[in-house]
C-alpha cells in the first residue's frame, strides 16, 4: 500500500501534528519507503491464526469498591503550565 | 581503600556488613565518578544530596543491623521511571520540568529494599531509539570510545553507560524492543529483560504497553540477579502484571548446567551475518557444551516477519500512549489561539523527529481502512512468532543467540542516519523475544578487533529467569569478560 | 399501529430511531482509580493520577462496575458475556486527559436484549437492545467563566458509564418516551444508576432517519446529540424526522451527520457531516488484560436481583387484582411501589391503591412533599383502609381521618377511638334515631308510603344527620326500609 501527502497530513492531523507544507514531500516518500517494509508480513498466511493481544496469560484482576485517593488537588496541578481558580487553563474550545 | 566503584552489588553489600566502609564513602566514590565522567552525557539530571542523604539512612541502619537486601547501593534510574519529586522526562523536550508527585512501583520497591538514587539516565526519547540519539539531552557516549565518540546504544544507553564507566553501582532499564539487551551488549555490561508482567509498570512512562518491561543493568549476572529479586513482583496497580511467586534468582547461581539443552535457532544467522559475531556465537555454545551442556538446533521460522510486526504493534500502541502530552496537565506547551492550535504547537515542537515517525506510523495503521492490514495482520504474526518460541522450548531449555549484529557505532552514523528503518535493523536479534514476552539477558562476551565488547543473548521460557541466570552465569565465568572501563 | 406518520407531497414517511443512553454508574469510586465520585466537590478533588492522564499511570477495573454494568443488563432482559474486552478510543479533547477514552468495541459486556414498553393506547411493544458496554466518563469543560479560555475540571474524569444501544426500534416521538421512563424505571429500581437526565447522570443520544412507509431501507441518518429529558427526546426526534422528510420531498439528499438540539427552540441543527471526522483507531486496551467471568459470579449476581417493574406490576396485577394501569403508575417508581406494598400488606389492595392514587396522591402533590416525606406512613394508609373495610369508619368519616393524619401523623385508630369517630353499627341505637325522624315528618313518611320512594335518600340524609355522620350508611337504609315498609 501507498500513501499520498493528503494522507500524510490527514494523519497528522488526527496525531494532532503539523507537517510543513515543503516537508511535505518528503515525509511521503519516507512514509511510503517504512510502508513498504512492513508489508513484507503480507507473505504470512494467518488466515487461521487469531491476534495475539497481549502475551499474558491471566485475566483481568478487579479492585474492590472503595475510595482510596483523592483530594490532591494540589499536586494533581502542580505541574500545570497554566491553572487558574483551582482549573486547568487552555486556550478557548472552538467547536 | 580499593576503588569502591569497582564493586559489584553482592561485593559492596558485604564490605558495607562488614563495616569495611560506609554507604556514605560508596555513594561519594560514585559521585565523584560522576563528576569525572560528566563528558559521557550518562546522566540527565544529578542528585548527589539526595543520594548522600539516603546513604546516610542507610549506614544508621546497618549500624542498627537491620536494613534492606540493597541497602546502601547507589543505583541510577533510568529517566523513564517517575520519581517523586525529581525531574522525570522520557529525555523529551515535551515533559520539560515535570516533577512526579508519585513513584514507580519498581523504584519504590527499589528504595524500600534501601538504594540510593545518584540521579537519572540518559535515554532515547521515550525509549524510542537504539543509539541515544533521539535524547532531547543528545547522546550518550559510550566508554568504550577510542578515537571518535560511539554510541552508548539505545535505548537505555545512559543505563549501560554509566554502569560500564562505574557511574553506579547498577542502574535501571526498560526494554520494548531490546533497550536493556542491545545497550548492555554495546557498552560490554551485563542486563536483563524479564518476562512480561514480571515487573510492575506502574509509574513508567508507556512506550508500548504490551512489550515494555523493567530490567536491571549491572555489572554481572549475580547483581543483576540480586537486582531483579527486588524490582519484581505482582503490583495490584498494573492489571498486567504476573502474579507468580519471584525466585530468589541469586540462588540458582553457581549452579551445574550438565544435560541443559541450548537451542541455536538457524534463522538468526542469515548469510551477512558479521564474522566475529558469529565466531564468537559459536564460541559461546562451545563453552556451554565442555560444561556439559547439549546443543540443541531449533528453528524459529517467522523470525524473519518479526521486525516489521514490531514497528506496526509498538508505533501503535505508542501513538496512544503519547497522545496524553497535549501541553494541558503538564510539561510543555506552546500556545496557541484556541485550544486546536495549542495541541499541534505543542506537540510539533515538544516531539522529537523519531517519536513523530512512530506517532504518525502508529496513527496510520490504526486509522479507519487499514486497521486489517496492518495492526490486525501484526498481531498475527506476533502470535506466530510466539508460537515459534513455544515449540523451540519444547527441544531445549534456553536458546542462545548473538544480542545484536553489530558493535557499537560511531555517533551520527551516516548509514544510520539516511534510513530510519537502518537503526531499526539494530534489534533483529532482540524484538522476537519482546513480541513473545520472554525473559532474556544479554552478557558480554569478548572484544572485537576493534576492542569493542560483544553481547550474547540468552532467552528463556516465560518466568523462567532461573535458567536464565543459571547458564549466563556459568557463561560469563568461561567467557572471562573483563568488565568495566 | 403506533408508529408516527409523516404525511409528504410524495409519500407518507415513517421514523426510524435508536438511542444511545449513557449512565452513570453508582458506584463509590471511579472505574478505573480509587477516587471517589462524589457529585458537587471542590473543583479537582475527586482526581487521582490515574484521572489526571498522568505518565506512567495505569487503569485497574473497579469491580462494583462490572457488577452493576451485569445487574443492568439481567435488567434489560440482555445476554451477560462471559468474555469481554477493554478497547482504547482515540480522539483529542480538552476533557479527555489521556487523548483516548477506555471503552469496550469489539466485545462488550452485556449482548442483546429488550425492553418492553406500555404505550397510551394500551399496547405493548419491546423495543430491542443492541448491547450494553462499560467505559469511563470524560472531565468537565468549563467555558463561561473566562472569554479566552476554557477550564478543566478532572473531578467526572475516569467516573463508571454505561452504554447502552438501542435497536433502530422507535417508529415514534412516544416510543422513545416510554422507553427513557422504562429505562430509567429499571436502573432506579436496581440501583445501578440515579437516572437523573437534568443532572447528567443519564444522557441520550438520538439517530434518527426516516423511510417511505412501507421499505424496509436504512437511509443515512442524523446522531442529534445531548437530548437530556424525555420532552427533549420526544421533541428532537420528531423535529428531525421532519426536517429529514422536507429534505427528501425537495429532491434532496441526507448524509451521514452529526446535529445538535436547541433546548429553547425545540429544534435540530446540522452540526457536522461524520466522515474523516471520526476515525477514533479503536484497538485493544494493552493495560488490561480480558475480563472473564465465571459462571458463579454472574449467578451470585442473578440470585441478588430485585424484582424489577415489569414482575412487580404483573404480580400486582395477579396477586392483588390490581388493574394493569394502576399497578404500572405505582411500580414506575420503586419506592411507590414499595410504599404500596407495605401499605397494602393485610388489607385490601385495590382499595389501598384507590386511595395511594387518589387522596394520597393529591395531598403530596398539593404540598409539594416527595414520597419519603409523607407525613402519612403506610402502615397507617393502609389501617385507614382497614378501618373502612370493618365498618369501624365510613367512607366519609375516613377523608376526615385522612385529613387530621395529614395534619397531625397519628395513627388512623388513635384518631377514631379519641375522637368518637367510630361509625354506630348497634342497631338498636340506629332504630331509635329512625323512630325519631319518623314521628317528627309524618308528611314525608305519608308521600313515601303513597308511592314517593325516591324520598328514600332524603330519609337516610336525615337519619344520618341525626346520629352526627357516624351511623352506618347501609344498615341505615336497611332498616328504614324495614320501619317505612
Amino acid at each position: 500500500m501507498s500513501v499520498d501527502v493528503q494522507t500524510v497530513k490527514r494523519i497528522a492531523s488526527l496525531a494532532k501534528l503539523k507537517i510543513d507544507e515543503d516537508k511535505a514531500p518528503a515525509a511521503e516518500i519516507e512514509f511510503n519507503k517504512i510502508l513498504q517494509w512492513v508489508d513484507l508480513l503480507k507473505e504470512v498466511d494467518t488466515s487461521s491464526v487469531e491476534p495475539l493481544v497481549s502475551v499474558n496469560e491471566n485475566f483481568l484482576e478487579m479492585r474492590r469498591d472503595e475510595v482510596t485517593e483523592g483530594n490532591q488537588a494540589e499536586a494533581v496541578l502542580a505541574n500545570a503550565p497554566l491553572k487558574e481558580y483551582g482549573y486547568f487553563a487552555v486556550p478557548k474550545v472552538i467547536e | 581503600m580499593t576503588d569502591l566503584t569497582k564493586l559489584t552489588i553482592a561485593k559492596a553489600r558485604e564490605g558495607l556488613k562488614k563495616k569495611e566502609f560506609t554507604a556514605v564513602e560508596l555513594a561519594e566514590s560514585y559521585i565523584k565518578n560522576m563528576e569525572l565522567k560528566r563528558g559521557l552525557n550518562a546522566y540527565v539530571c544529578e542528585t548527589p544530596e539526595k543520594a548522600l542523604e539516603q546513604a546516610k539512612a542507610s549506614q544508621a541502619k546497618i549500624d542498627a543491623g537491620r536494613g534492606g537486601d540493597l541497602e546502601g547501593i547507589p543505583l541510577g534510574i533510568k529517566d523513564l521511571f517517575c520519581t517523586q519529586g525529581i525531574a522525570t522526562t522520557a529525555c523529551s523536550k515535551i515533559l520539560q520540568g515535570f516533577v512526579p508527585p508519585y513513584e514507580s512501583t519498581v523504584t519504590a520497591k527499589l528504595l524500600a529494599a534501601g538504594v540510593n538514587f545518584l540521579g537519572k539516565l540518559n535515554m532515547d526519547e521515550f525509549a524510542m531509539g537504539g543509539s541515544n540519539e533521539t535524547s532531547a539531552f543528545g547522546p550518550v557516549v559510550n566508554p568504550w570510545s577510542k578515537d571518535k565518540p560511539l554510541v552508548a546504544g539505545g535505548s537505555s544507553g545512559g543505563s549501560a553507560a554509566a554502569v560500564a564507566a562505574e557511574m553506579c553501582a547498577a542502574a535501571t532499564g526498560t526494554d520494548t524492543g531490546g533497550s536493556i539487551r542491545q545497550p548492555a551488549a554495546f557498552c560490554g555490561v551485563t542486563g536483563i529483560k524479564p518476562t512480561y508482567g514480571r515487573c510492575s509498570r506502574y509509574g513508567i512512562i508507556a512506550f508500548a504497553s504490551s512489550l515494555d518491561q523493567a530490567g536491571p543493568i549491572a555489572k554481572d549476572v549475580r547483581d543483576c540477579a540480586i537486582m531483579l529479586k527486588n524490582m519484581a513482583g505482582h503490583d495490584v496497580k498494573d492489571s498486567t502484571s504476573a502474579k507468580n511467586m519471584v525466585p530468589d534468582f541469586e540462588k540458582v547461581l553457581g549452579g551445574d548446567i550438565r544435560g541443559l539443552r541450548i537451542g541455536i535457532p538457524k534463522e538468526y544467522r542469515p548469510a551477512g551475518l558479521n564474522e566475529e559475531i558469529a565466531a564468537y556465537w559459536d564460541k559461546a555454545a562451545a563453552m556451554l557444551e565442555d560444561q556439559g551442556a547439549r546443543i540443541v538446533n531449533v528453528s524459529l521460522p517467522h523470525t524473519k516477519y518479526a521486525l516489521a510486526t514490531y514497528y506496526i504493534i509498538a508505533p501503535a500502541e505508542a501513538s496512544s500512549n503519547l497522545a496524553r502530552y497535549d501541553g494541558v496537565r503538564y510539561g510543555k506547551r506552546i500556545d496557541g489561539e484556541h485550544l486546536e492550535d495549542m495541541y499541534v504547537n505543542t506537540r510539533t515542537a515538544g516531539f522529537g523527529a523519531e517519536v513523530k515517525r512512530r506517532i504518525m506510523i502508529g496513527t496510520y495503521v490504526l486509522s479507519a481502512g487499514y486497521y486489517d492490514a496492518y495492526y490486525l495482520k501484526a498481531q498475527k504474526v506476533r502470535r506466530l512468532i510466539r508460537d515459534d518460541f513455544v515449540r523451540a522450548f519444547e527441544q531445549c531449555d534456553v536458546i542462545l543467540t548473538p544480542t545484536a549484529p553489530t558493535a557499537a557505532f560511531a555517533i551520527g552514523d551516516k548509514t544510520m542516519r539516511q534510513d530510519p528503518i537502518n537503526m531499526w535493523l539494530n534489534d533483529v536479534f532482540t524484538v522476537s523475544v519482546s513480541l513473545a514476552g520472554l525473559p532474556a539477558m544479554s552478557l558480554p562476551i569478548g572484544l572485537n578487533k576493534n576492542g569493542l565488547p560483544l553481547g550474547m543473548q540468552i532467552i528463556g521460557r516465560a518466568f523462567d529467569e532461573e535458567t536464565v541466570f543459571k547458564a549466563a552465569e556459568v557463561l560469563e565465568k568461561q567467557a572471562g569478560f573483563k568488565g568495566a572501563k | 399501529m403506533s408508529g408516527m406518520v409523516i404525511k409528504g407531497k410524495t409519500c407518507d414517511w415513517e421514523i426510524v430511531c435508536g438511542l444511545e443512553i449513557h449512565c452513570q454508574i453508582i458506584s463509590k469510586s471511579k472505574i478505573f482509580s480509587g477516587a471517589s465520585t462524589h457529585y458537587g466537590s471542590d473543583v479537582n478533588q475527586n482526581v487521582s493520577f490515574v484521572d489526571a492522564g498522568m505518565p506512567g499511570m495505569l487503569p485497574v477495573l473497579n469491580e462494583e462496575c462490572v457488577h452493576q454494568a451485569i445487574k443492568t443488563g439481567l435488567g434489560l432482559n440482555a445476554k451477560i458475556n462471559k468474555y469481554s474486552a477493554f478497547a482504547r478510543k482515540n480522539y483529542f479533547y480538552a476533557d479527555l486527559p489521556q487523548g483516548y477514552q477506555i471503552t469496550q468495541f469489539e466485545y462488550p459486556i452485556v449482548g442483546e436484549g429488550f425492553v418492553k414498553i406500555e404505550l397510551e393506547n394500551g399496547e405493548n411493544k419491546n423495543i430491542g437492545i443492541e448491547r450494553l458496554h462499560i467505559e469511563q466518563d470524560a472531565a468537565k469543560s468549563i467555558h463561561d467563566i473566562s472569554p479566552t479560555k476554557t477550564f478543566i475540571d478532572l473531578n467526572r474524569s475516569g467516573v463508571g458509564l454505561m452504554e447502552i444501544v438501542t435497536k433502530p426500534d422507535f417508529r415514534a416521538p412516544e416510543e422513545a418516551g416510554a422507553f427513557l421512563r422504562k429505562l430509567r424505571s429499571i436502573v432506579r429500581y436496581l440501583g445501578t444508576c440515579d437516572g437523573n437526565m437534568d443532572e447528567g447522570s443519564m444522557r441520550c443520544d438520538a439517530s434518527i432517519s426516516v423511510r417511505p412507509v412501507g421499505s424496509s431501507e436504512l437511509r443515512p441518518r442524523a446522531e442529534v446529540k445531548n437530548v437530556n429529558s424525555v420532552k427533549f427526546a420526544m421533541q428532537a426526534i420528531e423535529f428531525e424526522a421532519k426536517r429529514q422528510v422536507e429534505i427528501y420531498e425537495n429532491g434532496g439528499e441526507m448524509r451521514q451527520q452529526t446535529c445538535q438540539f436547541n433546548q429553547m427552540t425545540g429544534q435540530t441543527k446540522f452540526l457536522r457531516f461524520k466522515e474523516f471526522s471520526d476515525d477514533y483507531r479503536y484497538f485493544p486496551e494493552p493495560d488490561l488484560p480480558p475480563l472473564v467471568l465465571s459462571d458463579e459470579f454472574i449467578e451470585e449476581i442473578k440470585r441478588g436481583m430485585v424484582e424489577l417493574p415489569d414482575a412487580k406490576k404483573e404480580r400486582f396485577v395477579r396477586e392483588l387484582g390490581l388493574t394493569p394501569y394502576d399497578a404500572g403508575v405505582i411500580c414506575e417508581n420503586k419506592e411507590m411501589a414499595e410504599f404500596f406494598e407495605k401499605a397494602a400488606k393485610g388489607h385490601e389492595a385495590k382499595k389501598v391503591a384507590n386511595w395511594l392514587m387518589g387522596d394520597f396522591f393529591a395531598m403530596l402533590n398539593e404540598k409539594h412533599l416527595g414520597l419519603e416525606e409523607s407525613p402519612i406512613s403506610a402502615e397507617n394508609l393502609g389501617n385507614l383502609v382497614e378501618l373502612i373495610t370493618q365498618n369501624v369508619i365510613n367512607g366519609k368519616t375516613a377523608k376526615d381521618v385522612f385529613a387530621i393524619m395529614v395534619e397531625t401523623g397519628e395513627a388512623p385508630e388513635k384518631i377514631v377511638e379519641e375522637r368518637g369517630l367510630k361509625q354506630v353499627t348497634d342497631s338498636g341505637a340506629i332504630e331509635k334515631v329512625i323512630d325519631e325522624v319518623i314521628a317528627a315528618n309524618p308528611d314525608n313518611v305519608a308521600a313515601y308510603r303513597g308511592g314517593k320512594t325516591a324520598l328514600m335518600g332524603w330519609f337516610v340524609g336525615q337519619v344520618m344527620k341525626a346520629s352526627g355522620g357516624k351511623a352506618n350508611p347501609g344498615m341505615v337504609n336497611q332498616l328504614l326500609k324495614q320501619k317505612l315498609g
